[in-house]
């Protein structure tokens, strides 16, 4: 309810400052416009977005579906490797000795500055896409998991250890369960990190994609265009949240949701 | 054969450091197959540290603990440990949390779910067995973690003011309720407390503690048939004994760190 409201009232303010002229609207079109700008994406797009057409001729559903694969694989790459590499550092001490001063010193480097790297390494495509995500996300959830398993409540290792547990099946079968609520919600927090990274990358090299359709839109001095490609960001991360808590309580069902 | 021996024992925490802190200081004493011993004494007489010597968490530094005869090297599903915080992992249903113990050793799902559900039932919780443990209460989350205990075959139950986090109601009925459970299964049974009514409503036998280090006071029989009457005369005189041993304990504690604090303010 107040959601619609403060929405309304943002686009009826926005539409009445152009309406009323005080804007270049060559510059800030107001929303109707940008948003009719949809059925028209066709002569804007096609000739510089080179994204292969998933079927009809809807330019923006295959940049949207390109963005949300290379966020996705990187996510679901990163959040792997980072729980593996974090329960080896803490099962093999060595391991955690050599590995996690490097981590801590790279993780500070934003995922955005390894954009040039990325595209130098893997080239303009997918795979630079999927690599900054990657960086973005395992780093820092690598410390997190090595923070979460080093805080582990003591109550439940000594009680896996009176049932007769092996260190093995501690960390199997108390350690990662105990853990994961805490990883899921530093990883829905990395998550727009990363997904602010690619579209950054997209903008820079990457040419195709949400960013990319935006960077279309400037070069082209094309507000609406800019303007509809920053529209579908934010809705697209917003369901990307909404549905980040929906998969947090499907899995996490032994907390209460007032917990997430 | 005694149950569980323990001979001479001392534990230090931090004894290679500046910090040396002794917490039990030779204590000696042993349990009979069957017995139920109340270890009880003043907050910081390492009983709980004690306890966890006995489960095989933590060793003693001198001295050594045996259970039939065998000295122990660590944990084993002979003896099982309750907390005081009721330690049911919150992501396995009740009953799978009962039967937690006997997956380890890769029992089966069926069999150990039919196993867990006979104990379920002994602790009056068969109907609770697929909910999850933020859905139950606290005197129910404790006899949950008593029937992982049992459900494991364990012979020594080592509990750890198990119900000293509970409201006064439930705590009684969960004191009857374990007695029942004792009586039925004859289980050596351990139990660490600071309640004095609960000592000698449970115990065949008492062993008192001193402060800071934990040192033996006494070890004190209770002689009265079962179920106790908490006003008849001779609960009454037990009580009296343990508060007076205690009250001279508590009050030594204290004047000895009050000494301490002072000697320390001197110095500086």
């Amino acid at each position: 309810m107040w959601w619609c409201l403060s929405l309304a009232l943002f686009i009826g303010l926005w539409e009445l400052v152009t309406a009323l002229g005080w804007v270049n609207t060559l510059i800030l079109p107001p929303p109707h416009e940008f948003i009719a700008e949809i059925s028209n994406q066709e002569q804007f797009l096609s000739p510089r977005i080179g994204v292969a057409r998933t079927g009809g001729n809807f330019v923006l559903l295959t940049a949207i579906v390109a963005t949300l694969k290379r966020v996705i694989a990187g996510t679901v790459l990163g959040f792997i490797a980072a729980i593996g590499v974090g329960g080896l550092a803490c099962y093999f001490d060595l391991f955690g000795k050599l590995t996690l001063p490097v981590i801590t010193l790279l993780a500070p480097i934003a995922p955005i500055a390894w954009i040039p790297f990325a595209i130098m390494a893997f080239g303009i495509g997918d795979g630079a896409a999927i690599f900054v995500v990657f960086i973005g996300i395992f780093f820092l959830l690598t410390l997190a998991t090595v923070n979460a398993i080093n805080n582990v409540n003591q109550l439940y290792i000594n009680t896996a250890r009176v049932l007769g547990a092996s260190r093995r099946q501690v960390m199997f079968r108390v350690i990662l369960p105990a853990v994961i609520p805490d990883l899921f919600f530093i990883l829905r927090i990395n998550f727009f990190a990363a997904w602010m990274a690619v579209l950054a990358a997209e903008m820079v090299g990457v040419n195709t994609g949400l960013g990319a359709i935006v960077m279309v839109g400037r070069q082209m001095f094309n507000a609406k265009l800019m303007f509809l490609g920053m529209a579908i960001i934010g809705i697209v991360g917003y369901l990307l949240d909404v549905g980040f808590r929906q998969l947090q309580q499907r899995v996490l069902w032994w907390k209460g949701s007032s917990q997430i | 054969m005694a149950e569980i021996s323990c001979d001479r024992i001392s534990k230090t925490w931090n004894s290679d450091t500046s910090e040396a802190n002794l917490a039990i200081d030779d204590i000696s004493f042993s349990v009979e197959s069957g017995e139920f011993l109340v270890i009880i004494g003043p907050s910081g007489c390492g009983k709980s540290t004690l306890l966890s010597m006995i489960a095989g968490l933590e060793f003693p530094t001198v001295g050594s603990i045996r259970f039939r005869n065998e000295p122990i090297t660590g944990t084993s599903t002979h003896r099982s440990m309750i907390f005081q915080q009721a330690s049911l992992f919150p992501w396995l249903s009740v009953i799978d949390n009962v039967a937690f113990g006997l997956s380890l050793q890769g029992i089966s799902k069926n069999e150990r779910h039919d196993r867990a559900k006979q104990y379920l039932q002994q602790v009056g919780l068969l109907k609770s067995a697929h909910r999850y443990p933020h859905q139950l209460s606290g005197g129910m989350q404790q006899r949950a973690c008593i029937a992982r205990a049992l459900c494991l075959g364990t012979d020594v139950l080592l509990m750890d003011e198990p119900f000293a986090a509970l409201d006064v109601q439930t705590r009684h009925q969960m004191q009857k309720f374990l007695l029942e459970i004792w009586q039925g299964t004859g289980k050596t049974v351990i139990f660490v407390t600071h309640h004095i009514d609960e000592a000698v409503y449970l115990a065949d036998r008492v062993l008192i503690l001193t402060a800071n280090p934990g040192r033996m006071l006494e070890m004190v029989t209770v002689d009265m048939p079962r179920p106790r009457d908490m006003l008849s005369k001779g609960f009454e005189y037990h009580r009296n004994l343990f508060v007076d041993h205690l009250r001279s304990e508590v009050v030594r504690a204290f004047e000895e760190q009050e000494l301490a604090e002072m000697l320390d303010t001197r110095i500086k």
